[in-house]
C-alpha cells in the first residue's frame, strides 16, 4: 500500500509539470522575444539531451556513444528516415562493442 | 477542429470524409513514432527486469511505467526502492528529475495553440523527451497542421510501448539479462540526431545553437543531476540561441 502511494506521488509531481503549460499557453500572446526562444528550445533541448548522455551508451568506454552518434550524423547527412537512422547507429554500436569489448 | 478538408471537395459526406481524416491522421502519428516505440521497448524490458529483481512486485512494476511514465526516473525510483528508501525523498527526486518536461510543454504548447484545451489537457500526459524531439520538428511550416489525432498517435504509440516492454520484462526478469537495454540505448540518441540534422543543414546558425546547449550540459552536469543540467542548459542554451538564430 505504501508503495503505492508512493507511485501516486511520483504520477502526479511528474504530471503537473507536463500539464500546466496547457492552461499557461492558452491564448498567450507573447512578445516577439519570448516566441523565438520558446522557438529555440526545441534545438537547444535536443543538444542537451544528446551530449552528454551520449557518452555513457558504453560507461566504460564513451568512444563507443560518440561514433554511434557520428554514425547517425552520417546516415542523417544522407537524409534517409529516422528509422533508418536508428537500425544504422545500433548495428554501428553493436559492432564496435564486438570488436572493442572482448 | 477544421475537419472540412480537401477530403469535403470528392466527398460530400462530410461526417465519414472527417472520421477518414481523423484514422488518417492517427495512422500516420503510429507510423511516425516507430523509431520511439523501437526505442523505447529494450529500455522499457529492462526496466521490468531491473525492478522485478530488485523486489518490486510486477503488478506495482507496471502501474508505474502507465502513471508515471517517464524512463529515467523509474530506473531511479527502482534503485531507490531497493535500497529501502520508502518515502517522500522517491516522490521529490522524481519531481526534480522530470522538471524538464515542464519547459518543454511551454515550448510545445505554445506551438499547439491552435488546438482546443480539452485535448491538450490529456495529450500532455504523453510528453517525454522523445515525443517533444519528435512533435517540435513536425510541421515547421506550419504547425496549424497538426492535428490532435496526429499526436495521439505518436503517443499512444509510445506510451504503450514503454508500458507492454515493463510488463514483458517484468514476467521475464528470471530469463532474460537486465543489460538487454544497454545496445539499444543509442537508437534514441540516434532518433535525437536524426530529429536535428535536417534543421542543421537549413540553418548551421542552429547547429552551434545545439552545440553551445551539449556544452552547457556537460558543465552543468558537473555540479546539478541530470535532470536540472537538462533544465539549465535548455533554457540558457535556447536564450543564447535567440541571439544567434536569425531571421523567421
Amino acid at each position: 500500500m505504501q508503495l503505492f502511494f508512493i507511485i501516486l506521488g511520483m504520477a502526479i509531481v511528474t504530471f503537473i509539470p507536463r500539464l500546466l503549460p496547457v492552461f499557461i499557453m492558452n491564448n498567450l500572446k507573447l512578445p516577439a522575444w519570448g516566441n523565438k526562444w520558446l522557438k529555440a528550445i526545441p534545438y537547444a533541448a535536443l543538444g542537451a539531451l544528446i551530449f552528454p548522455g551520449i557518452l555513457t551508451v558504453e560507461a566504460n568506454l564513451p568512444i563507443v556513444g560518440l561514433l554511434g552518434g557520428l554514425a547517425a550524423i552520417l546516415l542523417a547527412s544522407l537524409k534517409l528516415q529516422i528509422i533508418y537512422i536508428v537500425f544504422g547507429s545500433i548495428g554501428t554500436v553493436m559492432l564496435l562493442k564486438f570488436f572493442m569489448l572482448q | 477542429m477544421d475537419t472540412k478538408n480537401s477530403y469535403t471537395v470528392n466527398n460530400p459526406l462530410n461526417i465519414s470524409s472527417s472520421i477518414v481524416t481523423k484514422r488518417a491522421e492517427f495512422l500516420k502519428g503510429i507510423k511516425k513514432a516507430l523509431p520511439i516505440v523501437i526505442g523505447y521497448f529494450p529500455i522499457a524490458v529492462s526496466f521490468g527486469v531491473i525492478s522485478a529483481q530488485t523486489g518490486i512486485p510486477l503488478f506495482y512494476t507496471v502501474l508505474m511505467s502507465f502513471m508515471v511514465y517517464a524512463g529515467a526516473s523509474q530506473f531511479m525510483a527502482a534503485n531507490m526502492l531497493g535500497m529501502g528508501i520508502l518515502g517522500f525523498e522517491v516522490v521529490f527526486a522524481t519531481f526534480i528529475l522530470n522538471f524538464r518536461h515542464f519547459i518543454m510543454s511551454m515550448s510545445l504548447m505554445n506551438k499547439l495553440q491552435h488546438l482546443p484545451m480539452l485535448q491538450k489537457v490529456p495529450l500532455s500526459f504523453g510528453i517525454t523527451d522523445e515525443t517533444f524531439a519528435l512533435l517540435s520538428m513536425e510541421g515547421n511550416d506550419d504547425a496549424k497542421d497538426i492535428t490532435s489525432f496526429f499526436i495521439a498517435g505518436v503517443m499512444l504509440s509510445a506510451y504503450f510501448s514503454w508500458g507492454l516492454g515493463t510488463l514483458l520484462g517484468g514476467l521475464l526478469s528470471m530469463v532474460i539479462p537486465a543489460s538487454i537495454g544497454a545496445s539499444m540505448s543509442i537508437g534514441l540518441y540516434a532518433m535525437f540526431i536524426g530529429l536535428l540534422i535536417p534543421s542543421v543543414k537549413d540553418n548551421y546558425r542552429i547547429g552551434i545553437l545545439a552545440a553551445i546547449s551539449g556544452i552547457l550540459c556537460y558543465i552543468f552536469n558537473i555540479y546539478l543531476n541530470s535532470g536540472w543540467a537538462i533544465v539549465m542548459a535548455t533554457l540558457v542554451g535556447s536564450f543564447i540561441g535567440t541571439f544567434i538564430v536569425q531571421g523567421e
